[in-house]
């Protein structure tokens, strides 16, 4: 139903972005091959990688059974209340870990459970000495936990609500018991999703990089990621950092592959939709076990959030914001940002109009319909190949030819665009094929085309999700350091990157009030994209 | 003999609408619930199942004041429009559910499913999963847990209203025939004014959640003085 013209373009669109990410993703691999191969492959496997290839395998399998154990009593906890005074700020508050940046969420972490944080002092007045430490492989648990907890637990949530009303009827009209309705109900529809859950959070887990670098360190808790930046930044060891790239492509692969093997776990807009009515779970030893599961991990997630605020606001913010360097910082910071978001958007719209094209085509050859499949494949490469490993091939490839800083901000802002990508076209996708459902045929017979087409039919009903999208790839950029570490200096700040270096040079306070502004930003940001999906209130 | 179902000046209040019901379903017959869209047949069957508490008022099931009771312990059975069947287990175990809602079954309990299957046309389908089966034999499924709970009351929300015309008359049979057999007390759900005239010995007009008219069949399909009720009979 497109014009010839239509067609073309979308096409025409679709191929431009494709070679595009195909070159960028391709010279990075490329340069990583092709740089001294005989030192790197003897290197592949010493008892070096080997033991850095077992860490981040053990911790991302440890941090997935923690999140997912731990999440499922508290998704059980809220399916069973559907209805009571603040659930929809308990749920509202699971989604807030997923749009803090990373690093700030490390920081609150470590106000909380570091050495002078309240679960130490509490237990040092209870008399046992600094049992639990923030940094090592229990520290990197329990940041994996804070960020993947909530995630699976509103996974799990939206897989029970997801069934039909008429078995909680049915299940308090034949009389179930607690058990009885975990064992016949719930643990089978939890059951189904768990898979694609659980190789979500190992995939991100297995890939962390921000919490394992400010957490972990040291030989004995790094990850393939960390290790990669640490050859390079401190030990200057390509070899070494080429082939842990590598073996990081492998494993990445590998998990790609068997998360495609399972179900998808998708939240779609499930959570909290539905009024669903629950009559079990009227006992008061149930009501008991809810209101603890729930109550626990409200204080766990809450508190790292509060720590953030109270000790940013104990900074002199005004100080900071007014200072060269974050003035400095910010600017990049957002010039990188807005980049990155406009690339975004502009490549996953050219993305689906190409898919759109072939889709609108009467008879698509073996051809086009290879290239719609690429196209598709193609907004999830960054999965494949992590942020650091196209970092570790471009500067590679660009240190014969000078400074490599001076390239950064462009590589910066093109790896958060590819790092975007796959949420964005998640967003995007859906929404633009509805309105193309709704509204092509009709435009075709008015003959409403380009420009009027875009302000009067387009634009109107894709605005918001375009919104959407730009300020999660704006905020998902303005929190990143993954990407920019391995460039950041004198010459290339970002708000991470200060927050970081002031971390790192012990000037904690100027971080926690860094940290605060940042993450203020962001999740203005995230509130800001997310404002037109208002969850349905519970009846 | 007992009352069958009885909503003794119930008042209940759901967001902006609310409803009062007053009215006495002869036991052993079978009662139909028609209305507009809205005008709270559902409520009306949640009241009678125990998903609903009024505000004020009885509600007596056999007898019994059964007001603050819940779900479970009325002795009822429920059959919806769909969804009646646990998708992930087989009939044998969403049947047995009936029986014991832990599927702990004794030898005679597995012989009472396997001939509540036969009875309703479904024999030897004990393994089949619900998604295998289609509309009509979820819907005889459904029947069959209703046959083993071996409730004084059954208690239908549009059960065949996703079935087409033709298995709608052979599901209507095969709920008379039971009806006969067990002498329950049935209250079903419908937008249907043929359903009316095959099942009903009784019928309820429901609108804006009042009872406009609670009559034998016959007067209740020559009734033309309602408007809504005109409108209802002419579909």
């Amino acid at each position: 139903m497109l014009t010839r013209a239509e067609r073309r373009r979308g096409i025409a669109y679709g191929f431009l972005s494709l070679s595009g990410i195909a070159l960028f993703v391709g010279i990075a691999v490329a340069a990583l091959l092709s740089w001294d191969a005989g030192g790197a492959s003897g290197r592949l496997f010493t008892a070096y990688t080997w033991r850095i290839l077992q860490f981040t395998l053990w911790q991302a399998g440890l941090s997935t059974v923690l999140s997912i154990v731990l999440a499922l009593p508290v998704a059980l906890a809220l399916a069973r209340r559907p209805s009571f005074p603040g659930r929809i700020w308990v749920i509202r508050l699971m989604a807030l870990p997923m749009g803090l940046p990373v690093l700030i969420g490390a920081l609150g972490l470590i106000g909380i459970w570091g050495r002078q944080g309240i679960v130490n002092s509490l237990l040092l007045k209870l008399g046992l000495e600094q049992p639990v430490s923030i940094y090592g492989l229990s520290g990197i648990l329990l940041a994996h936990v804070f960020f993947n907890l909530p995630l699976a637990a509103r996974l799990l949530l939206a897989a029970l609500e997801r069934q039909p009303a008429e078995y909680w009827l049915l299940s308090s009209s034949l009389g179930m018991r607690p058990l009885s309705v975990f064992r016949l109900i719930e643990w089978p529809a939890a059951r189904r999703v768990i898979p694609g859950i659980a190789g979500l959070i190992f995939m991100l887990c297995a890939t962390s990089f921000t919490l394992v670098l400010v957490l972990g360190g040291g030989p004995a808790a790094t990850t393939l990621e960390v290790a990669i930046y640490q050859s390079l930044r401190f030990d200057f060891d390509p070899p070494r950092a080429i082939a842990l790239s590598l073996l990081q492509i492998g494993i990445t692969a590998a998990i790609l592959f068997g998360i495609a093997l399972f179900p998808n776990a998708d939240d779609a807009d499930a959570v909290a939709g539905r009024a669903t009515r629950r009559f079990d779970g009227r006992t008061i030893g149930t009501r008991i076990w809810d209101a603890i599961a729930i109550l626990l991990a409200t204080i766990f997630l809450i508190l790292p959030f509060a720590s953030i605020a109270l000790a940013g606001l104990r900074a002199n913010l005004w100080r900071l914001i007014s200072s060269a360097a974050f003035l400095q910082a910010a600017w990049t910071s957002f010039t990188i940002a807005i980049t990155a978001g406009l690339l975004t958007i502009f490549t996953s719209l050219a993305i689906i109009s190409a898919r759109e094209a072939v889709a609108d085509m009467k008879r698509p050859g073996s051809g086009a319909r290879g290239f719609s499949a690429v196209l598709g494949g193609m907004s999830s490469l960054v999965l494949l190949v992590p942020p650091v490993v196209l970092g570790t091939g471009w500067f590679l490839m660009l240190r014969p030819f000078g400074d490599v800083a001076r390239f950064a901000p462009v590589l910066v802002a093109i790896i958060n665009m590819l790092m975007a990508l796959p949420f964005v076209m998640r967003v995007l996708a859906p929404a633009i094929e509805t309105h193309r459902t709704r509204t092509t045929r009709l435009s075709a017979s008015l003959g409403i085309s380009g420009i009027s087409k875009l302000w009067r039919i387009d634009l109107p009903v894709l605005a918001k999700p375009l919104l959407t999208a730009f300020s999660f790839a704006m905020a998902l950029s303005l929190g990143d350091l993954g990407a920019v570490a391995l460039f950041g200096s004198n010459d290339l700040t970002t708000l991470p990157w200060l927050v970081y270096s002031r971390l790192s040079s012990y000037r904690t306070n100027d971080a926690d009030g860094l940290a605060l502004i940042l993450g203020t930003i962001c999740l203005l940001l995230t509130v800001l994209g997310t404002a037109g999906k208002r969850e349905a209130k519970h009846g | 003999m007992a009352d069958g179902i009885v909503l003794e000046k119930v008042e209940l209040k759901l967001g902006a609408k609310d409803f009062r019901f007053d009215c006495v379903l002869p036991a052993g017959a079978v009662t139909a619930l028609t209305g507009p869209s809205g005008s709270g047949k559902t409520t009306f069957l949640n009241l009678a199942a125990g998903f609903e508490t009024p505000d004020s008022g009885r509600v007596l099931i056999a007898g019994d004041d059964v007001t603050q009771a819940h779900p479970s312990e009325r002795p009822v059975s429920l059959v919806f429009q769909g969804n009646n069947l646990f998708a992930h287990l087989d009939l044998f175990a969403n049947i047995g559910l009936g029986i014991n809602p832990s599927l702990k079954l004794s030898a005679d309990d597995r012989k009472a499913i396997s001939q509540s299957l036969e009875r309703v046309g479904l024999f030897g389908f004990e393994k089949r999963m619900p998604g295998t089966l289609s509309g009509g034999e979820r819907q005889r499924a459904a029947f069959a847990r209703a046959l083993v709970r071996k409730k004084p009351v059954l208690l239908m929300d549009e059960p065949f209203a996703a079935l087409d015309p033709g298995l709608r008359l052979s599901m209507a049979g095969l709920l008379l025939d039971l009806h006969r057999e067990t002498g329950n007390t049935v209250l079903i759900v419908t937008h249907d004014p043929d359903e009316v005239r095959r099942l009903a010995d009784h019928a309820l007009f429901i609108d804006h959640g009042r009872i406009l008219l609670q009559v034998p069949t016959d007067e209740f399909l020559a009734r033309r003085d309602i408007p809504a009720l005109a409108e209802f009979l002419s579909g």
